[in-house]
């Protein structure tokens, strides 16, 4: 097998690349995701911005300021905060099987 | 040591260096002799060099490095930024991470300063970044000693470091403007320090010739950094967690582990005694002065019996027992250690193979063992057959004058212990006082220490 | 204040990070990246975040990240400034340095002193979870009085440092205090601190659910409890002139603060608290805004 670079050039400075899901699928750690009910939701109610406590205040940043607010549950950690900081208690946490 | 110049040191390198010595004292610096301290011939150097980040922080024997530094940033004459920093630690990591960023970068220090800076030294080799510090070598407390012997600088060699060490001013200038060709080599990115005597050469006055600042710019180009955290276009970490196993993420790509960072590394560092010797030759074909062959220097080895082993200011003692002893008849000569790390091994097997006897001579202690040169010399020669009598000999920790008699008297032990060809490891400290020390007694001091 | 539909959606974090359920450091981070945009240089000591960044080869976000040892993350700052002073780009790039309490408030304590005592033009960010977290919840110099952790297992003797004040005692253009629960607050102070020259310094309250001992839902409600109980002032010295933040204004009021039995009680670290302890924290809050009162009228 012939070398592509001899040992001594490969400079290795222990340099990192930006990759999504660097902990992996962080969705596995929680059996319970958070579902938001769009009857109760502000900006889904009234079809305008509004509101988004729960894209504010969610440490991970998978949630996504749409019109209702989008969860990406693949990488929900499923910490609850979104559920709490909802004005309407229009999300609730409940176990969703794991694929 | 004093009053010797440096023309008779280097008939090896082709000739004795003749010398005018410029009258002006001005700051004109174009192609002149200057009489210059050690530490200044480093800080000419560091301007030269273009160095982009300094950062130091004073300690005897190295404070002038900065005190100039700071002088030709205020002159106009240098265009550096000089980060005046609040401990060694912080100096090294500022200059870690002032080249990551992508700048040239120097410091400064000794002793302690250096201990304190320990953290910081495999962090600059690991992350393969080509800094520069100058080591004006000076003994390690307790208890505290500002004189000049070599236990700082053997302490850097096993982070990952190159280390030259200087025998003169004119080397020191000389090889600090190499140091930053061999460390930005693309083949090498790797830090290197570069030592000389503490007070003996940092604080001694002698000729260096200072080359024109276009001359230098052609034979040092401007760095091109391989990680450059300043240019944004390309995202990265730097120096993360690692852990010991090769991390695979399929498409994303498969990540070698600490262990084969660490060996690349290691190779880097044995092939860069390649581009050490090229560089060296570089400069001696363009500005007409080389040390040896760029790692050691000889000194009448070639018909020799007796090889006297020594690294830095203290060849020149040694230069003159070789004199001395020849016309006593003996067949003896000098190797002058330049290069320390990577250690030449291969390189001083062949040289010394077939030579009957090597005195090894220390101006350091691996306290629990032996001297530094002398244990890693009788490595380097394991395995070969009817190998050469070794030994070693500590001299001039803490500043201990070394005196030439010494040194004829250190061989002429070793030849007589040689006749036996007994092994002794006891390691011989030559210009102890051992009169005083039978007398002297500390021990009233202690004697308030019993429990009441 | 700034409005929620006002902050940036772009986000600097790629979502799957190391970082436990609940973090409000991951939070704060999050918001503090949005105020800085994407001409930024962040340096990060060994802490939590150093595992948030993610680990061999691959890191987690889309700014460039320069690790570094413990104890020097204001030097590495200092040095990253330096080099793009020297290359005349230091006006396009944001430098952050972003440590915990322990590489702030005790190991980072001089380089950081160092660093801002020579003027250099960054941001210093402490997330303070109050112990040492990453290696398991020891405490150190910012863990306040009465809490557990695994080196003062019957909650520690003494109060936190005053990081604020030992910064605003070197001079500095800006000191403010923050919270992982106020995250517009947050996003407003780095927008503000990025556009002033010199040291600049911002020390924020990060609850930990594991370390704190609560349900990670409960992160938000940990840290409006400080603010709430007067204990976590939300402040801004500018220029040496003290402002109150909006979120803390109404506790000028001693009768609208909340008991701190409310705050102590929500946490595990906390069982151990004796009443005498209790009482010291009392009397604390009370000095403390009593200073507050002072200076605001100044």
């Amino acid at each position: 097998m012939t070398k592509s670079k001899e040992d001594y050039q490969r400079i290795l400075g222990s340099v990192q690349k930006p990759v999504k899901g660097e902990a992996g699928k962080t969705g596995s750690w929680s059996l319970k995701k958070p579902i938001i009910d769009e009857s109760k939701c502000i900006p889904a109610k009234s079809g305008k911005p509004s509101c988004f406590n729960c894209w504010l205040y969610c440490p991970e940043a998978v949630i996504y300021r749409t019109i209702p607010p989008k969860i990406e549950l693949e990488y929900c950690k499923g910490c609850g905060i979104c559920m709490e900081e909802c004005p309407v208690n229009a999300i609730t946490m409940e176990e969703v099987p794991l694929k | 040591m004093h009053g010797r110049m440096p023309s008779e040191c280097h008939n090896n390198g082709g000739g004795a260096i003749k010398m005018t010595i410029s009258k002006e004292k001005g700051t004109n610096l174009g192609n002149t002799f200057k009489l210059l301290t050690g530490n200044h011939a480093a800080a000419h150097a560091f301007r030269q060099a273009r160095v982009g980040v300094i950062s130091a922080y004073p300690i005897t024997p190295q404070s002038p490095v900065v005190e100039k530094v700071a002088e030709f940033i205020a002159k106009g004459e240098m265009d550096t930024k000089f980060v005046k920093v609040e401990s060694e630690h912080s100096a090294l990591a500022v200059c870690c991470a002032a080249s990551a960023t992508g700048s040239r970068v120097g410091t400064a220090t000794a002793s302690h300063g250096l201990m304190l800076m320990y953290e910081m030294l495999p962090w600059a080799a690991g992350n393969r970044l080509p800094v520069v510090l100058c080591l004006a070598t000076r003994a390690v407390g307790a208890p505290w000693s500002v004189w000049n012997d070599d236990s700082d600088f053997i302490a850097i060699r096993d982070t990952g470091w190159i280390q030259i060490m200087c025998e003169d001013n004119q080397e020191i200038y000389d090889t600090v403007l190499q140091a930053y060709k061999i460390a930005e080599d693309p083949r090498v990115f790797l830090p290197i320090c570069v030592g000389y005597s503490g007070y003996l050469l940092s604080h001694t006055i002698m000729p260096v010739k200072i080359e024109s600042q276009e001359d230098v710019d052609e034979f040092l180009p401007s760095l091109r950094h391989h990680i450059n955290l300043s240019d944004l276009s390309i995202i990265k970490g730097v120096d993360p967690v690692t852990t010991p196993h090769v991390r695979d993420r399929g498409k994303e790509g498969i990540v070698p582990g600490y262990f084969e960072y660490r060996y690349s590394l290691q190779k880097a560092l044995e092939n860069s005694i390649d581009i050490i010797k090229e560089v060296h030759d570089d400069f001696a074909k363009k500005f007409g002065r080389s040390y040896g062959n760029g790692i050691f220097k000889t000194f009448e080895v070639d018909d020799a019996d007796i090889i006297i082993f020594a690294m830095g200011s203290i060849s020149a003692q040694a230069r003159i027992a070789v004199n001395q002893l020849r016309k006593e008849g003996l067949k003896i000569g000098l190797v002058t250690l330049r290069v320390f790390r990577p250690f030449p091994a291969k390189m001083l097997r062949e040289l010394l193979k077939e030579k009957s006897i090597i005195v090894a001579f220390d101006r350091n202690i691996g306290y629990g063992y032996q001297g530094v040169l002398c244990y890693e010399l009788k490595s380097a020669l394991y395995g070969v057959k009817n190998a050469p009598y070794i030994k070693g000999y500590i001299v001039g920790l803490g500043g201990r004058d070394v005196k030439t008699s010494y040194i004829i008297e250190g061989v002429k032990r070793t030849i007589t212990q040689a006749e036996t060809q007994e092994i002794t490891h006891e390691t011989e400290f030559l210009g102890l006082r051992q009169d005083v020390l039978n007398e002297y007694d500390e021990s009233e001091f202690f004697k308030g220490g019993e429990n009441k | 204040m700034v409005n929620v539909l006002e902050i940036p959606e772009e986000e600097y974090i790629y979502p799957g990070t190391r970082a436990c359920p609940g973090c409000a450091m991951a939070l704060i981070y999050r918001m503090a990246l949005k105020a800085l945009g994407k001409n930024t240089i962040i340096t990060v000591p060994a802490s939590c975040l150093t595992v948030l960044h993610g680990m061999q080869g691959f890191c987690t976000t889309k700014i460039s990240v320069y690790h570094t040892p413990f104890a020097t993350t204001g030097a590495a700052a200092s040095g990253i400034v330096a080099s793009l002073e020297d290359k005349g780009l230091e006006k396009n790039i944001n430098v952050v340095a972003f440590a915990g309490d322990g590489g702030t408030v005790d190991i980072g304590i001089q380089s950081l002193s160092g660093a801002v005592e020579r003027g250099t033009n960054f941001i210093f960010a402490c997330y303070d979870n109050e112990a040492y977290m990453n290696t398991g919840v020891q405490k150190s110099g910012s863990t306040p009085l009465g809490a557990f952790s695994t080196t003062t297992p019957l909650g520690k003797k003494g109060f936190k440092k005053n990081m604020t004040k030992i910064l605003e005692a070197h001079g500095i253009p800006y000191v403010a205090t923050a919270n992982g629960s106020y995250p517009l607050d947050i996003y407003e102070k780095f927008s503000k601190a990025k556009e002033i020259k010199g040291p600049k310094y911002i020390h924020i309250l990060s609850p930990c659910p594991p370390g704190w001992g609560y349900d990670p839902k409960d992160s938000i409600k940990v840290g409006k409890l400080a603010v709430q109980t007067g204990f976590w002032p939300l402040y801004e010295v500018i220029n040496g002139k003290f402002m109150l933040s909006k979120d803390s204004k109404r506790y000028l009021d001693p009768s609208k603060r909340k008991p701190i039995e409310e705050y102590l009680k929500m946490q595990k670290r906390f069982r151990n608290i004796t009443e005498e302890e209790i009482r010291m924290y009392k009397q604390y809050i009370d000095a403390l805004w009593a200073d507050i009162v002072k200076r605001i009228e100044e």
